[in-house]
């Protein structure tokens, strides 16, 4: 069902971009010049795309505002222009597959979905402006003034409004992830740079209807800044995660916990979360909570055997969390990790929910681990549905039985090379 | 309160006067000012820096300096240069002052803004910039005017904060200062950022077009839009780089209180080992690794279980080949984090010696990566220049003839020369930056004091053990 629905938005963009070119290729372009500009601008944008759009979901900033600010164009430099809804989306779909050409000779081919969604948001914004405008009756009602502008941001917000419905569907059907944490997500993506992209959209559009082409290169400016700066945090951000998880290394390296046992019970923590709802951001702070809940195994003398501390005595299991809770704190991470770390061990009722996760996790991954439980992963989780009276949560072990069934990780940790 | 130094005083007094006489033009009546567009931007610059001081949704808006300097220079190119100052002052009034004295600081943000913002109108009027934003064709011909009208904004902002910092700090004995100079702000430098104030004007100027159009102040306040969170993300930026620099501090603490009578020696070998590298002409990115190899080179030590650390007496050779593992260790705890570069390869081979008889390879020579060599000596100079248990500190010069004897043997002789040139020049003046930052694991490490406390502690524990590293002799020169 849920692939279904990807493959009905794909489709209606690949059957609209052919009617497009073939509608644009039999009358031919109308203004050419003014198509010409917005191309570059739109292949350029693209050309600047990131090769890793990972956790990225504005690859191409300034492609997109671009595109949508060749969709809302009414004039250039006070006099009308006339190109149609079709020759939109056919400039928009050449420019972009134009741009992407060399990151598909590098092999980072851009998943074709974002090429669909650009589509569609486009064609969207393009139906609604156009034809409204071009008849004269948009101006006729709301003037050449600032309601102009008002409307062209509502146009706009709706239009990013579907746009992240769209990728909350195509997202949930590539992954199988609950639809609603998905929308959340990318409407607060929308929040940030998509925010930006909408208003350099409208602001382009207008700026060429006052001072012509010249306004397509120096509008895009800011735009060019804020995808710098969100370059930076990614690449910081990026950095920070695998220092993160070289300090969640040391405890194995001490030879506290078993190889690798950080990074699993990590990426399953997020798995968890994600099925269980969480958001970006409360997914991120778990991911961190979960990469350093052993830390507090440093401050021991002696390590406890196996590093596993699902089967220590409760107070002995708390003491050491508060450790970890300690050094957590020193590392500025967010204080949220810190409370988590500490209260891994408490009864579930007590906990955070993210804790619930963590102390759940670590224990099938104790229990099933190397070495651990004969009976292995079934087993170990029977013993977690047997501790849910008291101290795992049960909503939190059947969420564990759900992604484990499926055999996925929902967000892995990078592997470190070598 | 502190009282102001006089000539800051005079600084200040003459700000203000000037302030003053930029804005009067504008209020004198029957002059043409357009009161609507000098109020909405006004508000627009409070606004702005209300956004920043309310923290929002508690992660902090965007910092800057001064009242968003774009809104400012907008209103440099729409209106007369006494109104844009006027529209200024506000914006600077609101400014927070994290120091006292709190009042006049604000004043004197206030005035610094309205009188760059008047001279940066003169400037934009004799470019001939007001001419190309009310012709057609605004594009090509009004950049020039905006950019060197950003710059000349900087510049008067920048000789200001000059001339007030040294004013203030004139009459004060320098070293012996505590806390922060009187006035100015903290970003005021030596040199001024002058490429975004290019941009600001930039933006600035947009602004101004969109407020000429038809489509009026919504358009000009949509092209903020993204500049303004382009600040906002850059904050964050900043946050995250400033936690990634904790984590990294983390993981220094952590060797150091395992292993706790080298505190400190995590940052000091840092110094040390950027100040070979300086010498070498190393610069940039390389010399931030190698300083960075230098405070990370231990971090296998948490590999080592911590009684070990903390034996006291001579180690078996069981136990020294344990710790002598730590290289690898810390190699492999950071293999993961791209940044460190080669500063990996020095985190594990810092033990190997010129002569071939080090660990963990026994590597020689050449084979050993540069940035270890320096680390060694960094290391070993730290070892014999502070105090450990089994030894005291030894004088620098001592330490360095130490070094000498060993050039050729166990240390590169380029690496100690280089050493001994900057020490000599700059001399040797060891950081100690870790022991503020533990205010919690020390009182926990007072606490559990002489007794070997239980089992396990915090990581603040003391510890009287010897040195980790095996047997100084062995493991360093800087050993007895």
């Amino acid at each position: 069902m849920r692939a279904l629905a990807g493959w009905a938005v794909r489709a209606a963009a690949a059957v609209l971009t052919a009617a497009a070119l073939g509608h644009t290729l039999w009358t031919g372009v109308t203004e050419p010049g003014t198509a010409l500009a917005f191309a570059a601008l739109i292949t350029l944008g693209e050309l600047a795309r990131r090769d890793h759009p990972a956790q990225d979901r504005r690859p191409a900033p300034l492609g997109s505002a671009g595109a949508l600010a060749y969709a809302l164009l009414g004039q250039d430099a006070g006099l009308p222009t006339h190109h149609g809804v079709l020759q939109i989306v056919a400039v928009v779909v050449a420019a972009a597959l134009a741009g992407i050409v060399p990151h598909i000779a590098r092999g980072h081919a851009p998943a074709l979905d974002h090429v669909a969604r650009r589509v569609l948001a486009v064609a969207f914004a393009a139906a609604c402006f156009q034809p409204l405008y071009g008849s004269g009756r948009l101006t006729h009602r709301i003037g050449q003034g600032p309601f102009l502008v008002l409307f062209l941001l509502l146009l706009l917000g709706l239009t990013a409004l579907c746009d992240a419905v769209l990728a909350a569907a195509l997202a949930g059907a590539r992954t199988g992830w609950p639809f609603g944490p998905l929308l959340r997500d990318e409407l607060r993506a929308q929040l940030g740079i998509g925010s930006a992209i909408c208003a350099t959209g409208v602001v382009m559009a207008l700026g060429v209807a006052v001072a012509g082409l010249w306004a397509l290169p120096v509008f895009s400016v800011p735009l060019l800044l804020t995808q710098l700066s969100f370059h930076r945090v990614d690449a910081v951000r990026t950095t920070y995660r695998q220092t993160i998880t070289s300090l969640a290394r040391a405890t194995e390296i001490a030879g506290c916990t078993a190889p690798g046992h950080s990074r699993r019970v990590a990426a399953l923590s997020c798995a968890v979360g994600r099925e269980l709802g969480l958001s970006e951001r409360e997914l991120t702070v778990l991911e961190y909570a979960a990469l350093m809940h052993d830390i507090g195994q440093l401050s021991l003398v002696d390590p406890v055997p196996g590093g596993a501390t699902a089967e220590l005595p409760p107070d002995e299991a708390r003491r050491i969390a508060g450790l970890g809770g300690e050094v957590a704190r020193q590392t500025g991470v967010p204080a949220e990790v810190a409370v988590i770390v500490e209260r891994q061990a408490d009864p579930y009722r007590e906990q955070p929910v993210a804790a619930r996760i963590v102390r759940a996790v670590n224990a099938y991954d104790d229990l099933a681990g190397a070495g651990g439980h004969p009976g292995g992963p079934l087993a170990a989780l029977e013993r977690l549905r047997l501790g849910t009276g008291h101290d795992y949560q049960p909503e939190v072990v059947e969420s564990l039985a759900r992604v484990l069934a499926r055999g996925g990780r929902g967000r892995v940790v990078p592997a470190p090379p070598g | 309160m502190r009282v102001l130094p006089p000539a800051a005083r005079a600084c200040v007094l003459g700000a203000v006067l000037a302030a003053a006489a930029c804005v009067t033009p504008a209020l004198r009546p029957g002059s043409a000012v357009p009161w609507p567009a000098v109020g909405l931007l006004a508000a627009l610059c409070l606004g702005c820096e209300a956004a920043r001081v309310l923290p929002l949704r508690g992660r902090g808006a965007p910092e800057g300096t001064g009242p968003f300097p774009p809104v400012v220079l907008a209103a440099v190119f729409l209106l007369p240069p006494a109104a844009a100052a006027l529209v200024a002052l506000p914006g600077g009034l609101a400014q927070p002052a994290p120091q006292r004295p709190v009042a006049v600081r604000r004043i004197w943000h206030a005035a610094q803004q309205a009188v760059a913002a008047w001279a940066a109108g003169r400037a934009y009027g004799l470019l001939g910039g007001r001419e190309a934003l009310a012709g057609a064709a605004a594009f090509p011909y009004a950049l020039l005017p905006a950019a060197l009208a950003g710059l000349v904004f900087c510049l008067v902002l920048t000789a200001l904060d000059a001339a007030v910092l040294a004013a203030a700090e004139g009459t004060r004995a320098a070293p012996g200062r505590r806390g922060p100079a009187p006035l100015p702000r903290p970003s005021s430098g030596t040199a001024p950022a002058l490429a975004p104030y290019c941009l600001h004007g930039l933006v600035g100027l947009l602004m101004a077009v969109m407020w000429h159009s038809p489509y009026g102040p919504p358009a000009a306040l949509l092209v903020l839009l993204p500049m303004y969170i382009s600040c906002w993300v850059f904050a964050q930026y900043q946050r995250e780089q400033a936690a990634h620099q904790a984590t990294i501090r983390a993981l220094v603490q952590a060797v150091d209180i395992k292993d706790r009578y080298t505190r400190g020696h995590s940052e000091r070998v840092g110094q040390a080992s950027a100040m070979i590298a300086r010498e070498l002409g190393m610069a940039g990115d390389r010399l931030e690794v190698v300083r960075i190899a230098g405070i990370l080179h231990d971090v296998g030590k948490l590999g080592v279980p911590t009684r070990l650390l903390r034996k006291n007496g001579p180690l078996t050779p069981e136990e020294r080949r344990v710790i002598e593992l730590h290289p690898e260790y810390g190699h492999e705890m950071v293999r993961g984090i791209g940044f460190l570069g080669e500063a990996r390869a020095a985190i594990l081979h810092h033990h190997e010696r010129v002569d071939g008889s080090g660990y963990p390879y026994g590597l020689s020579g050449e084979q050993i990566p540069e940035p270890a060599r320096v680390v060694a000596v960094a290391d070993a100079f730290d070892a014999m220049t502070s105090t450990r248990s089994y030894s005291r500190a030894r004088p620098v010069r001592t330490a360095l003839a130490e070094l000498e004897r060993g050039a050729g043997s166990q240390f590169d002789p380029a690496m100690v020369r280089a050493l001994t040139a900057a020490i000599g020049r700059h001399g040797w003046h060891p950081v100690v930056t870790s022991d503020e930052d533990l205010p919690a694991v020390q009182a926990a490490a007072a606490g559990a004091g002489p007794r070997e406390a239980g089992r396990e502690g915090p990581p603040g524990m003391p510890a009287q053990g010897r040195e980790a590293a095996g047997s100084p002799g062995q493991g360093k020169a800087g050993g007895p």
